[in-house]
């Protein structure tokens, strides 16, 4: 029945996979770079975080963080390799999207986009 | 203590629940929230945000090698997700209104439900039952490699799993973890895929389904760089090490050792939630 698509499916899933793996790798190493920069900066002082402060102007948005990397921020550069982060399983939904439009399954391309819409809105929107 | 010290603790911490998670299956964002509250006094949405980073980390890390094995199945994934996505930006939308008390009791359940689960072994279901007619309309049923070769299997209780699969949503954004074990039940249990179909599917969606409510977290500023580089960086690591060493022969005492953890968490959250102390 559906035999050669699944091994279709399969093979597209696979160099998804791989490209996922390298986004996570990205992601780890600007972490990395922020993170020691953070600890370079900040390392001796004290830490508190028994309290919740609320948003950090600077670090609320996607666009606003860009900014604050132009200045060379180190809690701003760990906050892109994090949206890197967050962006992957994004990207991998973008892709299967893509990968069920090549096989004209219009039902699974429908699903895709919802699903894809409902993390585009979380992404660039969730303030709720 | 300094912030470099905390960022050191943490990142060991973090290495070693990723790598208890990775051996024994259970997966590390389970116990990196209450280690941070508990051991650390973090503050619990700090907690939820870095924990979320680590899930998404580790299922995006460890997605080539699963779908290398040809167990995953992307249909199904995929129309879960329209389930879990929502459930889980229902969660983050109703994060703001719950006290972290509550928070704290739902967590020591969940963890109590996990340890529990993880003493009983899963029974193998028949695969050949006649199949949900929506699962045909969506050709959810797929095949998978077995000692045997390749087997078919057919799709029961589609909206049931859909349903619960909205609930693990919630609770993955509402607690800041994978809740794998939600997933695999709701496929295992309800929807009567293999188990290692279940599995491998339930890790190919974790990430997606985090990724919905870090969005949102991100906006709030639940996520505190300072806290989640090393956590981060801590679970991928230790995540990536268990995955290489795994072997089958010692996981059996190694799962015992982490229900241990697990249940000693629980009672921990439990207690912190009924006293208010979170």
């Amino acid at each position: 029945m559906d035999a050669t698509r699944d091994r279709q499916d399969e093979r597209i899933e696979r160099i998804i996979g791989r490209l996922l793996q390298i986004g996570v790798l990205t992601a780890a190493v600007v972490v990395l770079i922020g993170g020691s920069m953070l600890l370079a900066q900040y390392g001796s002082i004290p830490a508190n975080f028994a309290r919740f402060k609320g948003e950090d102007p600077v670090l609320k948005s996607v666009g606003s963080i860009v900014r604050a990397v132009m200045t060379g921020d180190s809690r701003a550069i760990v906050q892109v390799g994090l949206v890197l982060l967050i962006a992957t399983p994004v990207a991998r939904v973008a892709l299967t999207m893509v990968a069920f439009a090549l096989q004209r399954d219009r039902v699974y391309v429908v699903v895709t986009a919802i699903v894809l819409a409902l993390l585009l809105y979380g992404l660039f929107w969730g303030r709720a | 203590m300094t912030l470099g010290l905390l960022a050191l603790l943490l990142g060991v911490g973090a290495f070693g629940a990723g790598l208890l998670g990775a051996l024994t299956g259970l997966g590390g964002g389970l116990v990196v929230v209450p280690m941070m509250t508990i051991l650390f006094h973090v503050d619990l949405r700090y907690a939820i945000g870095a924990s979320l980073v680590s899930v998404i980390a580790t299922s995006s890390g460890a997605a080539a090698a699963y779908v290398r094995e040809g167990f995953t199945n992307v249909r199904v994934g995929i129309f879960l997700e329209v389930a879990t996505t929502t459930g889980a930006l229902t969660g983050a939308a109703l994060a703001g209104f719950i006290p972290t008390a509550a928070l704290a009791i739902m967590f020591g359940l969940v963890l109590l439900y996990t340890a529990f689960r993880s003493f009983q072994s899963h029974e193998d279901h028949p695969l050949d039952l006649p199949a949900d007619p929506l699962a045909i309309k969506l050709r959810l049923g797929s095949t998978y490699p077995t000692r045997e070769g390749i087997r078919a299997y057919s799709v029961q209780g589609v909206k049931a799993g859909f349903a619960l699969m909205f609930v693990a949503g919630v609770l993955s954004a509402l607690l800041g973890i994978g809740s794998g074990i939600v997933k695999v039940l709701a496929m295992d249990r309800t929807m009567k895929l293999p188990f290692k179909v279940s599995t491998t599917t339930s890790n190919f969606m974790i990430g997606v389904t985090a990724a919905a409510s870090a969005g949102v977290y991100l906006h709030r500023g639940y996520i505190e760089p300072a806290l989640a580089f090393p956590v981060m960086l801590g679970v991928l690591g230790g995540a990536l090490l268990g995955a290489r060493i795994l072997s089958g022969a010692k996981t059996i005492l190694l799962r015992r050792i982490f229900t241990v953890v697990v249940v000693i968490l629980a009672l921990e959250m439990l207690y912190k939630g009924i006293k208010g102390a979170l």
